[in-house]
């Protein structure tokens, strides 16, 4: 067991000396998960509410759809995004396989469903009487709405957490379309992967603990808005 | 409000940043795991930048991969070693100007107590054929590779078709982890030789089988036929070739040695 410690070891020099190659991966990990975190958010947030605040037809389909999709093998969704975004593919016209914009479109489609499925469980779950309060007190329907989603916020903010750590650890997806291109398109999954294939098993351990000290650091920032949502329930 | 619009607008702002476009004068390479994981691009390529000024990427996959990169376009150009493969996707048009680049070779590992008893054969053919018959466990990449290839071939010349055989393990997965699955199981192994001198210190695995003309392992680099796709950059594809088979380029290929100090290709350009 004393490889553990090892690994705790040389993640930590890792991080010490933090080299630029590291740096850069780590940086290129943040942009691609993250970009594609909040364009999902953008999107997926909008869409919950108005599924969990208005009558929409064919809304149980589209939230069934959501939760299962909740579940897709990013294999599966990296190797269809590669046949759109091909060559021989219909968008291959814009040249975007291999490059951290086709990472991100990858991740995006992950979260998307997280973000949508989450949020809408905890915008239905805001006490009624808020938006019927918002109402009476001569609120148009659009901004009782709003009134609703930032009480659910708390809810929104786990929805958020969820994809968040899904898209962190999601290595199927952008090893297909990014191609694991050193300094280019190589992040922190796709170099554990390829550490752990060259047999490099301590330098991986530590490359993966230095990425859940990233998500440890990016979670306690999301935390810290949560906790605003709780306060001032 | 206010505040929520600070917010989305600094959102999208963010989106906008990390949506870099393609640069110009970089081209895709798709190769195979043997060149990349082994240091070689990471010693030749800054060479070649420094010489053109051009960017190269490389892709790593097995070599069916990496030629259906190709053939879909998506590659720029490819290095690969299947030669009989090679050849027929170029006999097809999906690719020009192929060289040989430089060789290696593949050999047979195997647990150090040779179960099959194929140490001192000298033929790879009739090792093949001593461990079908002793339903010694082998583990295959299965994967279409150059080296899966290799090892098909061989297969083929004892007469033998192991697929779904008992002993015969198709694992699906690049060279270094066939051969941890091999050292688990005390199976035998195709790999080439690049592979298991990065990786032998790690296995309780010696080499069983080596030297054999067939075990012969040559490396070969072309460009994606423009004719088929108009966006390839055949312009500095072939300035890649060009400098990969010219004196220089053959040089720094001769110059790479692993980690451990071995030279792990060897220049054969003509």
């Amino acid at each position: 067991m004393a490889f553990i410690l090892e690994s705790f070891q040389s993640a930590f020099l890792l991080i010490l000396r933090l080299d630029r190659e590291l740096f850069n991966i780590m940086v290129l990990s943040l942009k691609v998960s993250g970009s594609a975190l909040t364009s999902a958010t953008m999107l997926g947030l909008p869409l919950a509410a108005i599924l969990g605040l208005t009558r929409t037809p064919l809304k149980g389909f589209f939230l069934n759809l959501m939760n299962t999709c909740m579940g897709l093998p990013p294999v599966v969704v990296g190797l269809f995004i590669y046949l759109m975004l091909s060559r021989s593919g219909p968008l291959g016209f814009m040249g975007l396989l291999y490059t951290p914009t086709a990472m991100m479109i990858a991740q995006f489609v992950l979260a998307l469903p997280i973000i949508v499925a989450l949020c809408h469980s905890a915008i239905v779950s805001v006490d009624p009487v808020i938006r019927d309060a918002a109402l009476t007190l001569g609120a148009t329907r659009s901004q009782a709405s709003l009134t609703v989603v930032a009480e659910a916020r708390y809810g929104i903010i786990s929805a958020i957490i969820a994809a968040f750590g899904r898209l962190m650890a999601e290595v199927g997806a952008i090893l297909i379309v990014g191609g694991n291109i050193a300094g280019y398109t190589r992040v922190m999954t796709t170099t554990i992967a390829l550490e752990a294939d060259k047999g490099n098993f301590e330098l991986a351990l530590a490359l993966g603990i230095v990425l859940l000290g990233m998500a440890l650091f990016i979670n306690s920032l999301l935390l810290i808005f949560q906790r605003k949502g709780m306060v001032r329930k | 409000m206010k505040r929520c619009y600070n917010f989305w607008s600094s959102v999208c702002l963010m989106v906008l940043l990390f949506c870099g476009p393609a640069f110009a004068d970089d081209i895709i390479c798709a190769s195979t795991t043997s060149t990349e994981n082994s240091g070689l691009f990471g010693h030749i390529l800054p060479l070649f930048e420094k010489d053109t000024g051009i960017e190269i990427k490389v892709v790593a996959r097995g070599t069916g991969a990496a030629l259906e990169m190709g053939r879909r376009g998506d590659a720029d150009v490819v290095l690969v070693h299947a030669k009989e493969q090679e050849l027929q996707a170029v006999a097809e048009g999906f690719f020009v100007d192929r060289h040989d680049v430089m060789y290696n070779d593949f050999v047979v590992i195997g647990p150090p107590n040779d179960p099959a008893g194929i140490k001192g054969l000298g033929s790879a053919v009739d090792a093949f054929k001593k461990i079908a018959d002793q339903q010694a466990v082998f583990v295959s990449r299965g994967d279409q590779s150059g080296t899966h290839t290799k090892e098909l071939a061989i297969w083929k010349q004892v007469d033998i078709n192991p697929t779904g055989l008992q002993w015969y393990l198709e694992v699906g997965q690049g060279m270094e982890k066939t051969q941890r699955i091999g050292n688990e199981k005390r199976a035998y192994v195709l790999t080439d030789r690049g592979t298991w001198l990065a990786t032998k210190d790690q296995l309780e695995m010696e080499i069983l089988l080596e030297g054999d003309p067939i075990l012969f392992n040559q490396y070969g680099i072309m460009a994606v036929n423009p004719e088929k796709h108009s966006h390839v950059k055949y312009e500095q594809a072939m300035k890649f070739i060009k400098w990969m088979i010219s004196d220089k380029g053959q040089a720094a290929i001769d110059g790479f040695r692993d980690k451990q100090g071995n030279s792990l290709f060897v220049p054969n350009a003509k």
